[in-house]
């Protein structure tokens, strides 16, 4: 989502976990992908309904730390992908951890 | 679970009550989930008594210790591979499921469970404790890293957790030894158990993560704080610019380290060994027997405790990093990299190592859980120019490439051609590498999963007991087929023996199979007296100088000179490309067909590498012999 699109398009948008940027949040909403790899991302944490939080990256983004449930796990970006998120948040940038 | 409903076939007279029951346990399993802290408590409870082996028929490693108990008795602990759930989906799981429910014929049914979760993220570690506690067994539910509990503001209820799970439950900090006495006490008979609970079955994870909640609260979970320390360091070792570049300083350090170490420790533990070996020879009278002792038996052995060195100091490094958090954080950095060709970021220090010596690279793959990278890595890391190939591309470099300078002081012709040789195996590494991802080893779509532990001090407990295993593994496991195959080429070279005396290396078994094989080799421009080379250098690589010294008459030692000399008499400059071609990637060393061996379960995996690179090899000697000429 690179152009300033109004409030009500953004929802409308299908957004996944590749479009939280370092310290955005999102309700994950669905895992689009075969039952047992979803399984397994579950079992770390990734449910449907649970906020989720992005964290640091490699260089370049990819792979992306996510918080999840007290965890945080690295995903590749053709993973995040396929988690479809609602509710995004985005960080403020005064709110910006301190270090 | 589903596997609940086999309980109905167990026959109850074998059903050891427990606790209560003065009755001394036999086995004792320990699970949880992967970075629960579960081997350090494993550690703890057995200390120097463990032995590590595979479960049979799986790349599984099975890992018991024996745990003595205040009262005197001792008992044994199956540490079980880390697991999420108790589906056998995972060979890991299937392993642990197996064990778990009696159903492996190597392994005693265990009388009782440790059921290890990390106490900072119950929540979600609680979800095994549904399937876990299903199964009927006695379990003491650890609650670990109890020290960054209440160090980060969490709490628990022990008491109404365990009353809501129907089972004892114990705080414990496995790192700090705090709580341990409970587990002993557990093991002992001697903790109370509360009443049984029915537990809800539950298939879908949702449903076992609510459940987790629910149990969660009722017991007054309270979650910690998020890690302040791990959350600053990542911003260092995360960080967009600093992470790499930090990520880089480690790499060369332990590079460094590792190939600066290599030849000194391998000389120095040559020395002592080849000191001992007189000493032995000494003693004995000469002969045969004499000859097979020394020669065979305890050059073999020494070929092997030649890497120890190097060994111990990769996992020395692997150990600090693996324990305090880093090695997940360097994964990540370096996966976007490894991506490209098919492989993940925890490839790259096996892959790196591998510069020094395949047999500890090869080893340190256990960090890969992804089974297919695992393999992956494993079949490229000899393509790494090893410190054994070193020596050899030494020899012939400079018998066949006038030294001069290339690039004014910096580069000179030697070292072009050396580092175009560390070139060549790198590009046939990431070629395989993409050739066995998009083939046999494809991954399919499995997602990259990779969890981030909090960062940690590494404990000298830990780092040392991890040494100890991991030499054990390699001398033991890897030495017995070495022992072998030392054996069988001493009698290569020492058969037939004629009037008590050993024929001369070019009429013995091994010179026989050097004319033998003459045809074969004559298209890379190699002749019998090469093959023979060849042959030694089954052994390790670096035989091969030994080899052709003795066949020139010469001490390869004293008289460098002349054996480089006798090699420019005795190959063409295409056939001495060849060579080198042949050495870049021929499979030559037992140590690592051994190692791979041991590390994939059979001889599937070494036998199709051996193939594979021999006839690499083959192919890239004769495209470099007809190319110069």
């Amino acid at each position: 989502m690179q152009l300033s699109v109004n409030c009500d398009l953004a929802e409308a948008l299908p957004a996944s976990l590749m479009d939280l940027r370092q310290g955005d949040a999102a309700i994950l909403d669905g895992i689009d992908l075969p039952m047992e790899d979803a399984r397994r991302l579950m079992e770390l944490g990734f449910l449907p309904g649970t906020q989720i939080t992005a964290g640091r990256s490699a260089p370049g983004g990819d792979p992306r730390v996510f918080q999840v449930d007290g965890s945080e796990i690295a995903l590749r970006r053709e993973t995040a992908r396929r988690l479809k998120v609602r509710g995004k948040k985005t960080a403020k940038l005064d709110a910006k951890p301190r270090v | 679970m589903s596997g609940c409903s086999d309980c109905g076939s167990c026959n109850p007279a074998t059903v050891v009550e427990f606790p209560g029951s003065p009755t001394a346990l036999k086995t004792v399993a320990v699970i949880g989930p992967p970075n629960s802290g579960k081997t350090t408590l494993f550690n703890r409870l057995t200390g120097l008594r463990q032995k590590v082996a595979n479960f049979p028929g799986v790349t599984v490693e099975q890992h018991t210790g024996l745990a003595t108990l205040p009262d005197g008795r001792t008992l044994q602990l199956i540490d079980l591979p880390g697991v999420y759930s108790l589906s056998p989906r995972s060979e890991d799981e299937q392993v642990a499921y197996d064990v778990l429910t009696g159903q492996r014929s190597d392994t005693a049914k265990p009388e009782a469970v440790l059921l290890v979760l990390d106490s900072t993220n119950m929540g979600r570690h609680l979800m095994l404790a549904a399937p876990i506690l299903s199964l009927g067994l006695p379990t003491l539910v650890i609650l670990n890293m109890a020290d960054d509990l209440r160090s980060r503001g969490g709490r628990v209820d022990v008491e109404k957790l365990a009353g809501e799970l129907g089972a004892p439950v114990a705080l414990v900090s496995a790192r700090r030894g705090q709580g341990v006495e409970k587990v002993f006490d557990f093991l002992a008979g001697a903790m109370p158990k509360p009443a049984p609970k029915e537990l809800p079955i539950l298939q879908d994870v949702p449903k076992c993560r609510a459940w987790a909640g629910h149990i969660g609260s009722q017991a007054a979970y309270r979650a910690p704080a998020p890690p302040k320390w791990t959350r600053r360091l990542d911003g260092v070792f995360l960080h967009p610019l600093g992470g790499p570049l930090l990520f880089l300083a480690v790499v060369v350090a332990i590079f460094q380290t590792i190939f600066t170490v290599a030849e000194p420790s391998e000389t120095l533990v040559d020395w002592v060994i080849g000191h001992i070996g007189n000493w032995i020879a000494a003693a004995l009278p000469a002969g045969l027997f004499k000859s097979l002792v020394i020669d065979g038996v305890f050059k073999g052995v020494g070929s092997v405790i030649v890497f120890l060195p190097q060994i111990l100091l990769l996992f020395l490094f692997i150990g600090i990093l693996e324990d305090s958090g880093y090695l997940a954080r360097a994964a990540l950095i370096a996966d976007r990299t490894m991506a490209k060709v098919g492989l993940q970021g925890k490839s790259f220090i096996p892959l790196l190592s591998a510069y020094a010596c395949a047999v500890p690279a090869i080893m340190s793959t256990r960090t890969i859980e992804n089974k297919r990278d695992r393999i992956a890595t494993i079949l490229i890391a000899p393509f790494m120019t090893c410190s054994a190939r070193f020596p050899v591309y030494l020899l012939i470099i400079a018998a066949f490439i006038p030294n001069r300078p290339l690039l004014g002081r910096f580069l000179s012709t030697g070292a072009a051609a050396m580092l175009g040789l560390y070139i060549l195996g790198f590009l046939v590494a990431v070629l395989t590498a993409r050739v066995l991802k998009s083939s046999i080893l494809k991954s399919g779509r499995t997602p990259f999963l990779l969890e981030m532990p909090s960062y940690r001090w590494p404990t000298f407990t830990s780092l040392g007991l991890r040494l100890l295993d991991r030499s054990k593994v390699f001398l033991v496991r890897a030495g017995t087929i070495i022992l072998l195959v030392s054996v069988l080429l001493w009698g290569a070279l020492n058969l037939p023996y004629t009037n008590g005396h050993p024929p001369e290396i070019a009429n013995s078994l091994a010179g026989t199979v050097g004319r033998t094989i003459e045809p074969a080799i004559k298209p890379l421009g190699f002749n019998w007296k090469i093959g023979i080379g060849l042959i030694t250098a089954v052994f390790s690589r670096e035989t091969i100088i030994a080899t052709l010294g003795t066949i020139y008459g010469m001490d390869p030692a004293s008289n460098k000179e002349g054996l480089q000399a006798a090699i420019h008499h005795d190959l063409t400059a295409g056939g001495a490309f060849a060579l080198l071609v042949f050495f870049a990637f021929a499979m030559q060393c037992i140590s690592t067909i051994a190692v791979v061996r041991r590390e994939t379960g059979g001889w599937k995996w070494p036998v199709l590498q051996f193939s594979y690179m021999t006839l690499l090899a083959y192919v890239g000697a004769f495209a470099a012999f007809h190319l110069i000429h």
